[in-house]
């Protein structure tokens, strides 16, 4: 599934609003990084779904500890 | 770690030493690089291995004396290769033009008098180097001694073709040149060195000191004679037998030495291991087939390229490698102790910015010490990356991610939801106190606290109780101030329980406490068990008559007499042992020890999936880590102390299966909670709200948020904080929630249901990195 099939799948329950593709920032031992994501625009809240945290956010994290 | 400290971590590991054949060759050639290339059947790189290192490989080749065979390791196991007779058939084959790179033209000008073996190899090294060399022969030919040998070992036209090189090299070759004190004392006038060939000259009067056999007299080093840049070598047959290749080093000797000399450096500096030398290498015959040695049809015309091919495979390629073969994860990183250490240097030394490689790898050893008990130099991995993970530590480059979740367990043990000491119920003091260690009270709560109870029973003078973690996390993290804190502590319960003496179950808490507080005198639970008698309670399950493999954990390695213990333990209860591959000295750690689990997770399981190969059998453990380890990939395995004090339905303790983190958290708390009851205390810990969230979790989930390394106290708390705060998505396609929290580093993810009565897990997973926030 990728990022705008997710953000079709997701409501926000706070606000009960639409997740939309919206620019993320993230941090990890000294390196910045932005990427779009689903998110509500209102309440903040954003979405990391499961693929991303196990598949390449956590190849860069292993990079980064190797720097 | 220092370069010092490199260079002494470097030399004990002989991987790269020589191999014997190399060694015993007075020119030091590669002789197991040349069989690999025959072994490929690659003879032009062949001839490259003996042309990098002799000069004349047509004649040297041919002539050979190859002492490299006597010390050959293939020796023993069916006969020593014959590298001589491949190296004659590796220069017979080479047709293609002689080759020699020289290097630029320096203006010294060296005089070579006679013109033997020794002295054409002088001329050659020189002349390769850039040296003008004038060579003076008295006969009317190049090659002295050597035409004396059969026409079948050295055809005519080889001596003629091979020296013809020095013509092509610039040497300026003078013939017939009376050799006779006055020319040579013309020669030292207009060269600046000189060097003799005591083959050719023998009997020449230069008024140079001579030996009983009538040789010039040299220092056996260099080379050099009484007179000052007048060098000699060679001459070995008036010694005893005409050996070439001694004769060649002869000829190289003084060459290297006038080369020294021309450059003004030292002449006899780190010249120790130049000529046959001897070598370090281990290289094990276990398991070597001793094929005999493969004899040429026609002895007359030597080997056919087939049969060259059989002789050479039978070369071993002598290497140590033991440690590596033993080691998974050093055969995963594909070096050896020596490679490693100097990568763990280079590692240290990189820049901010560059990749440093070696983070993880430094990471990863068990720390088991096995490679230190293999090796016949006793390196020890585990010493070199403990020592680098502190430096790690120390340059601020430890990624908190290697350590932190057994660091957090760790934490957990030594706080208030398990830490304890006390006295015997009814008692005032103890002359004892139970150590059962925070592993195995995680998985065995019920058995610990009978073994507690036992202990009291047959123990005078007071059994008191001490619920810690021994600090080996800490100690393996490299982190010292943590150790220290867990020691101090300890140290302080002992001291205030007055100083009774320390019983513990398991065999790390036990070599922790040996090596840091040798005062407690601690003692292993087995050891007092065979003292004072082994419990009433205990029986064999459905084991008995049946055998158990006995998994040794590596904390025993260096305790024959806890291993010991065990075996008569098992042996009273009437379970046969089948002893393992990798026992008593030589276990392997189960990939918790060195948090191998926590740094490389995927290599634990790994090991731990190789060694439930060695049998069939049902494995027995004493030491909780291996059995919950062995237990997580399915092998069938049991703790002693589950035999020791079954439960009350008796039951088969090999079919108890894996057990999750969280599981092991609990239980150990529920062991403080019993202990308190049975002293009348009331354990009045205030309870979190989040706490209170009740979960229900299918047992797929649950394995695999144990493997990701999340707790379920984590699952509670995000949780918690979703239904409080209302921040957590819903799905369109199941009404399922989804949330997460980032309680510390990690981002903990739960996608849930709620329920009747609290909450089903659908799933969870996590990330180290850290949400910022929508970007403006």
């Amino acid at each position: 599934m990728n990022f705008s099939q997710e953000a079709a799948v997701w409501s926000c329950t706070s606000c009960g609003g639409e997740l939309g593709l919206i620019k993320v920032g993230f941090t990890y031992m000294k390196g910045n990084f932005e990427i779009d994501l689903p998110a509500c625009a209102a309440c903040g809240l954003v979405l990391v779904p499961e693929n991303l945290a196990l598949g390449k956010m956590a190849e860069v994290e292993r990079i980064l500890e190797d720097k | 770690m220092e370069k010092n400290e490199l260079i002494a971590w470097e030399y004990k590991c002989i991987q790269e030493e020589s191999p014997e054949c190399t060694s015993a060759c007075p020119l030091h050639v590669d002789a197991r690089l040349l069989l690999k290339e025959i072994q490929k059947g690659d003879w032009d790189a062949a001839y490259k291995v003996l042309n990098k290192t002799m000069p004349f490989p047509g004649i040297l080749g041919r002539i050979c004396d190859h002492p490299c065979e006597e010390r050959c390791k293939r020796g023993p196991v069916g006969g020593p290769i014959a590298i001589g007779a491949l190296e004659r058939l590796c220069v017979e084959k080479h047709t293609g033009r002689k080759r020699v790179q020289l290097l630029p033209r320096k203006n010294h000008r060296i005089a070579v008098l006679g013109a033997g073996l020794a002295g054409v190899t002088a001329a050659w090294d020189l002349l390769k180097k850039g040296f003008v060399v004038s060579v003076f022969e008295s006969g009317d030919r190049l090659g002295g001694s050597l035409w004396d040998l059969s026409e079948q070992m050295l055809p005519r036209e080889v001596i003629t073709g091979e020296l013809s090189v020095l013509e092509t090299m610039m040497a300026d070759i003078r013939l017939g040149i009376q050799l006779d004190k006055a020319f040579f004392e013309q020669v030292c006038g207009e060269y600046e060195a000189v060097i003799l060939d005591r083959d050719s000259l023998h009997g020449c009067d230069f008024s140079l000191e001579l030996d009983d056999d009538g040789l010039i007299v040299i220092e056996p080093s260099t080379g050099a004679t009484g007179r000052d840049g007048v060098f000699a070598g060679g001459g070995t047959r008036f010694r005893g037998s005409f050996s070439p290749v001694m004769e060649t080093l002869e000829g190289r000797k003084p060459a290297l030495s006038i080369e020294r000399l021309m450059q003004k450096v030292g002449l006899e500096f780190g010249r120790e291991n130049e000529g046959p030398s001897s070598s370090r290498l281990y290289t094990s015959l276990e398991g070597i087939d001793p094929l005999p040695r493969i004899v040429p049809r026609d002895s007359i015309k030597g080997y056919t390229d087939e049969e060259a091919l059989m002789e050479a495979k039978r070369c071993i390629q002598c290497e140590c490698m033991e440690c590596v073969k033993k080691c998974l994860f050093m055969e995963r990183y594909k070096g050896y102790p020596k490679k490693y250490a100097r990568e763990i240097f280079n590692n240290e030394r990189i820049l901010f910015g560059s990749a440093h490689q070696y983070n993880v790898f430094t990471n990863s050893c068990s720390t088991c010490g096995l490679c230190e008990t293999i090796c016949p130099n006793d390196f020890s991995m585990a010493d070199l990356c403990l020592e680098a993970r502190r430096t790690m530590l120390d340059l601020k480059i430890m990624p908190p991610s290697f350590h932190e979740f057994a660091l957090d367990d760790m934490a957990f043990s030594n706080g208030e939801p398990f830490s304890l000491f006390r006295h015997e119920p009814g008692k005032a003091e103890s002359a004892w106190l139970y150590f059962p260690s925070c592993q195995l009270c995680g998985t065995a709560p019920v058995e610990v606290l009978s073994s507690y109870r036992y202990l009291r029973e047959t123990l005078s003078g007071g059994v008191g109780i001490l619920l810690h973690c021994c600090g080996a996390p800490a100690f393996w993290a490299g982190r010292e101030d943590l150790f220290k804190e867990a020691l101090d502590e300890i140290r302080a319960s002992w001291e205030e329980m007055g100083k009774p003496r320390i019983i513990t179950a398991c065999p790390t808490c036990l070599n922790i406490f040996q090596e840091h507080v040798p005062e407690m005198m601690p003692v292993s639970l087995w050891d007092i068990m065979l003292e004072v008698g082994i419990p009433d309670t205990a029986c064999a399950h459905g084991t008995t008559g049946n055998t158990v493999g006995v998994v040794d954990p590596c904390a025993t390695r260096h305790n024959p007499v806890q291993q010991k213990s065990i075996r008569r333990i098992l042996k009273t209860l009437g379970i046969q042992i089948e002893e393992l591959p990798l026992s008593g000295e030589m276990p392997e750690c189960c990939g918790y020890g060195g948090l191998m689990y926590n740094a490389n997770p995927a290599l634990a399981r790994d090991v731990v999936a190789r060694r439930t190969t060695a049998s069939d059998n049902d494995y027995l453990a004493y030491c909780a880590m291996c059995r919950d380890n062995f237990a997580a990939s399915g092998k069938r395995v049991s703790h002693l102390i589950e035999h020791l004090f079954p439960g009350v339905t008796g039951g088969d303790p090999a079919a108890r299966s894996w057990i999750s983190w969280s599981e092991r958290r609990a239980n150990r708390c529920r062991v403080k909670e019993w202990v308190l009851r049975d002293l009348g205390e009331r354990e009045d810990s205030q309870v979190e709200e989040y706490e209170k969230v009740k979960l229900t979790m299918p047992p797929d989930v649950l394995k695999r948020i144990d493997e990701r390394r999340i707790l379920e106290e984590d699952i509670r708390k995000v949780i918690f904080h979703a239904e409080t705060s209302g921040k957590k998505m819903r799905s369109r396609e199941n009404g399922n929630y989804l949330a997460y929290l980032q309680p510390e580093n990690v981002t903990f993810w739960v996608e849930y249901s709620p329920r009747e009565d609290g909450f089903t897990v659908l799933n969870a997973y996590c990330h180290r990195m850290k949400i910022v926030g929508i970007m403006k």
